[in-house]
């Protein structure tokens, strides 16, 4: 019992410091230094559950008799979801878009979003991963609406819940075909049941298995805005406050590609080495996923005005990259998900970081604003471009080390399919080098238009920008510790 | 004739489908709602289904689930609706395009 409890101490952490947070958030008050108490709270509680790790039972136990696994991938990626949290906390507190008065809401909805991921990359169980992914969704859809009065805001919110209700929607129905072809809820029992079906059973019953396996998909597809459900992303990006479209960008699309390669290796047992439970294609599909949602992201880059937009295409076509490591499914390329996820994390936040000081003082998303940012912040717009490059996959910034293991763990799948989305992955690492460029290009080429105000740094800010920056040129350099650490996220119970 | 496993399926499949078809074709922000709605209690129906024909509890447990999961969606969903109708004095999903190409 005792075990059980401990195995989900972060989660238990977080609990508490949500309830803290609302209750304190209550209690002080309209005072001056509610915003920080609020904030020292907030950060105290995830520090808590990040010592909470400590705690963790030795060893890929399950507990909760086997709802949730306990397993390295679970760990390494709760891990991330807490330095997720901070940044996204931290944003908010230095962002003019969350008003004082709400900081304390805006804290404990993004703790919750937090706590929903947490349970979602450990859940082993088809109701476990519904309940975790509904509760990271929730809470978001109330996020991507924080700022009640702005329409645009709202609309994202709108368009937020409804592509999201209808995506849990039809994961719900693929799960309960699942419960009735195989009769079992829990993921690592699915496996066989199913490949015991599908070879004794009619076309109607493999016709069944994709199905549910397809609609199941739906609902990952929709967290991590993979091509064909990608749709929501730009418009909730755009929309929403730039903290909270930080976190989103990062934190349930994490979370989303973890779960899926939960579902997909654990529950189907399919990898680009061995034949998958069911009979179903899994890495062929979500190859080509990877292709079509790597391609489309960065070709609807191109054209974008709005750096919100950009950077949320951009997103779509990191997503693209990460499902690659999920279709191969081997060992090997989890490892690479899990070296590309924290670096990714690092940059894209770090984009977002400077695009919030920006708006702080201009009140503007355009990319038309960043001419000349070189010459009014030169600090910012050197940490930015870098950020840039590292997302366009520059060596020797860290993205180059992300997507080398990523390139190298699909090489090594060693089949003529792979070679070619290898292929299409590298392509579009070019073509993601002009809208990113083009940024660049804006900030330090271009001169600044008249009356364009300078934009000072304050030092939360800066020590932040520092925070992000210096791992991406170090993480480029001297990466074998974050690989060590990833490669025992590689190890999933069965 | 005796009523067995798949007439359930029928009227789950019948549920997704018409659900699906709300969702798609209606410009109301409460009617797509109401479309998501079905398409949950069609996923709810088979778990129960599944369960009373040879599955065990826990399709049933899964549903009890499911029933307050839809509930707590309905009143986010809901809530953001309000906030939409606020703002644009409409709830036509049609008319929220300030974000687009």
């Amino acid at each position: 019992m005792v075990s059980n409890l401990l195995a989900i101490g972060p989660e238990l952490a977080l609990t508490a410091t949500i309830v803290l947070v609302l209750m304190a958030d209550l209690a002080i008050g309209p005072r001056r230094a509610r915003r920080a108490t609020l904030l020292t709270l907030s950060v105290a509680g995830l520090a808590a559950a990040a010592a909470a790790f400590a705690l963790l039972p030795e060893g890929p136990t399950a507990a909760f008799g086997g709802l949730v696994s306990g397993d390295g991938l679970g760990v390494f990626f709760r891990g991330l979801f807490l330095v997720a949290a901070f940044f996204g906390i931290a944003f908010g507190a230095l962002s003019d878009e969350v008003p004082e008065g709400r900081f304390g809401e805006f804290s404990a909805l993004l703790l919750s979003t937090t706590l929903g991921m947490c349970f979602l990359v450990q859940a082993q169980n088809l109701l476990m991963i519904l309940l975790a992914l509904e509760l990271t969704s929730l809470p978001s859809y109330v996020l991507a609406g924080f700022r009640r009065g702005d329409r645009r805001s709202s609309e994202a919110a709108l368009k937020y819940v409804i592509y999201g209700a209808a995506a849990s929607g039809l994961m719900l129905y693929g799960f309960s075909l699942l419960y009735g072809l195989a009769g079992t809820l829990d993921l690592a029992r699915i496996g066989p049941a199913l490949a015991a079906k599908a070879a004794s059973g009619s076309v109607a019953v493999r016709a069944g298995i994709a199905l549910a396996a397809l609609l199941s998909l739906a609902g990952f597809g929709y967290k991590v805005a993979a091509v064909p459900f990608h749709q929501w992303c730009p418009d909730v990006y755009e929309g929403a406050p730039t903290p909270v479209t930080a976190f989103l960008s990062v934190g349930p699309k994490a979370a989303g590609v973890a779960a899926l390669i939960r579902f997909v290796v654990v529950g189907f047992g399919a990898s680009a080495a061995s034949v998958p439970a069911g009979g179903l294609p899994w890495p062929v599909l979500l190859g080509v996923l990877a292709m079509a949602t790597m391609t489309l992201g960065n070709l609807a880059a191109i054209p974008q005005d709005n750096v919100k937009r950009l950077l949320a295409y951009s997103s779509i076509a990191h997503a693209g990259y990460l499902l690659m490591g999920v279709a191969v499914g081997t060992p090997d390329a989890i490892r690479a998900v899990a070296v590309y996820a924290p670096i990714y994390l690092l940059m894209n936040l770090g984009a977002f970081l400077a695009v919030l000081a920006v708006r702080a003082r201009t009140g503007s998303e355009s990319i038309a604003d960043y001419r000349g940012l070189g010459g009014r912040a030169p600090l910012l717009s050197v940490c930015l471009a870098v950020f840039l490059f590292s997302l366009t996959g520059l060596p020797p910034l860290a993205g180059f080390i992300g997507k080398f293991y990523l390139f190298a763990s699909v090489l090594n799948a060693g089949t003529p399919f792979f070679y070619v989305v290898a292929i299409v992955g590298v392509l579009n690492s070019v073509v993601s080098l002009f809208y990113y460029a083009r940024l660049v290009k804006a900030m330090f080429l271009e001169a600044s238009p008249e009356a364009a105000p300078a934009i000072p740094l304050p030092v939360p800010a800066t020590a932040l920008l520092a925070v992000l920056a210096i791992p991406t040129l170090v993480l480029g350099i001297w990466w074998s510790p974050l690989a060590d650490l990833a490669a025992r996220a590689a190890g999933i119970a069965g | 004739m005796t009523i067995g496993l798949p007439q359930f399926l029928v009227v789950s499949g019948a549920l997704l489908a018409l659900g699906l078809y709300a969702i798609v074709t209606r410009k109301n922000a409460v009617a797509m709602l109401m479309g998501v709605e079905l398409v949950l209690n069609a996923g709810l129906l088979n778990l129960v289904a599944f369960s009373r024909y040879g599955g065990g509890l826990d399709g049933q447990v899964f549903a009890l689930f499911g029933i307050v999961l839809a509930a707590a969606e309905a009143v986010v969903a809901l809530a953001i609706v309000l906030q939409v109708f606020r703002a644009q004095r409409s709830v036509d999903a049609a008319k929220a395009s300030q974000l687009k190409e």
